[in-house]
């Protein structure tokens, strides 16, 4: 039985009828053709789903989409401003952050959280906040450089993380 | 890797949280949902009827007194760990957080959620365990209050009905000047543990053992107390030799085996880590007790 919610994603209002066990990942997909938030494993160990619900970061495996009812997501789509990316997506590209690309979107919208919350982060900060996220392919150390700079530019002005 | 079909409910308050516990049939109750969520997709787990409380006012508090400490069941692990009054009363609670799963995990998961879940390795239960943790349950036949020792039944199993809520925990840190120290082993940071460690200490006059707890984690289906090692360190002072002879103990205990770790490694790590975080409480308690 599908039950009525109102979500706000990206800023934009959806008003949608969900099966109460379509977790938010899929539906995020599938109802809303979101498909820049990956899904790795389904059960909560690679962070690739992660989205961030009321400005903190879950994975969107593991939370139910019926439970968003209210509540504002924030996915991958909502960093860049059309063909600009956002200083910390620039940074990946500039440190070679991603290889294959699965798990940028879940280290991206995670780093969002981590750099608002430790404004001056060390090397080893970023490594265990990340370790939720799991990369199989490029490694961590230009995600962590890529952080690093960005946290270092944001010092250097007043704005936010995104 | 998808949940099979169930009944969705959002109680408004504790009392419908309770009614519909005492009347839909195989229901469960999700709290921050991170091994429930998880256990519906893999099909681990089946319900019919899913009651969300976490909407459902007053069930995350925390209350920090000089004795005693009160928490929601429902309190977020992020809002333990940055609870600062929460980390001056007990500082082991932290200490042990931090080893728990991801920033993700910790935002959604709770308190509450984890001691019912009963991972045998969860760091929650160890500090429920050290700490002397009285569970508050309630259902419409009334309340009732579980001490910690008679909450695990068996494996991932509590005392627990299926009419019945956690709603808070209360916590018996020692005195407010003890010294702690939690330490584990796990595969890779925010695994659950291979076996886990805690100790807190106070220290009386001429520096002599007044109160000691011990809890090992990882170990068999739920942490234990380690009351023979306690009893042989109480009133005593303080030496590696007296450290030796109580993590002794600790590698004696009873473990089981899996697929990441054999019984005798368990109890060699449990003997480890027990001797390197009896001298850390033990270092700290005194330092408290100087201030």
């Amino acid at each position: 039985m599908s039950v009525p919610i109102v979500v706000t994603v990206n800023g934009k209002r959806y008003e949608r009828s969900v099966e109460p066990r379509v977790h938010l990942a899929d539906f995020l997909r599938h109802d809303l053709g979101l498909t820049g938030t990956h899904l790795g494993c389904e059960h909560g160990v690679c962070g690739a789903c992660s989205v961030l619900v009321d400005g903190r970061a879950v994975r969107g495996c593991l939370m139910l989409a019926v439970q968003t009812d209210g509540c504002s997501v924030e996915t991958v789509e909502s960093l860049a401003r059309g063909d600009m990316l956002n200083p910390l997506q620039e940074a990946f590209r500039e440190h070679h952050a991603l290889q294959c690309g699965f798990c940028t979107p879940g280290m991206l919208m995670t780093l969002q959280e981590i750099l608002r919350e430790h404004p001056d982060p060390t090397e080893d900060l970023l490594r265990e906040e990340l370790s939720g996220n799991l990369c199989r392919c490029t490694g961590y150390s230009g995600i962590v450089k890529a952080a690093l700079e960005v946290a270092r530019q944001l010092r250097g002005t007043d704005g936010g993380v995104s | 890797m998808k949940a099979s079909g169930f009944q969705y409910h959002r109680p408004r308050d504790k009392g419908e949280a309770l009614d519909m516990l005492g009347s839909l049939p195989n229901a469960k109750v999700i709290a921050g949902g991170q091994s429930l969520v998880a256990m519906l997709n893999m099909r681990y787990a089946f319900v019919d009827h899913l009651v969300d409380v976490n909407r459902v006012d007053g069930l995350a508090g925390i209350e920090v007194g000089n004795g005693r400490v009160r928490i929601g069941a429902m309190a977020r692990q992020r809002d333990m760990l940055a609870h600062r009054e929460l980390a001056a009363r007990a500082p082991l609670i932290p200490a042990a957080m931090r080893f728990i799963g991801h920033l993700h995990t910790r935002n959604r998961g709770t308190f509450g959620g984890s001691l019912v879940h009963m991972d045998p390795a969860a760091e929650l239960l160890a500090i429920a365990t050290i700490l002397d943790a009285e569970i508050e349950i309630e259902s419409r036949k009334g309340v009732r209050v579980v001490p910690i020792a008679d909450f695990p039944l068996s494996y991932m199993t509590p005392n627990l009905e299926p009419d019945e809520l956690v709603v808070a925990i209360t916590l018996n840190p020692p005195l407010p000047k003890h010294g702690w120290a939690f330490d584990e082993f796990a595969q890779r940071h925010g695994d659950f543990a291979v076996v886990s460690v805690g100790v807190t200490t106070v220290l009386g006059a001429a520096g002599r053992i007044e109160e000691v707890r011990l809890v090992l984690g990882g170990m068999g289906f739920a942490p234990t107390r380690l009351r023979q090692a306690e009893d042989l360190m109480s009133g005593e002072t303080p030496s590696p030799e007296l450290f030796d002879e109580a993590a002794e103990v600790a590698g004696r205990e009873e473990a089981s085996s899996d697929a990441i770790a054999s019984a005798s490694y368990r109890c060699r790590l449990a003997k480890v880590l027990m001797r390197r975080s009896l001298a850390v409480a033990i270092e700290r308690g005194r330092e408290q007790a100087v201030k």
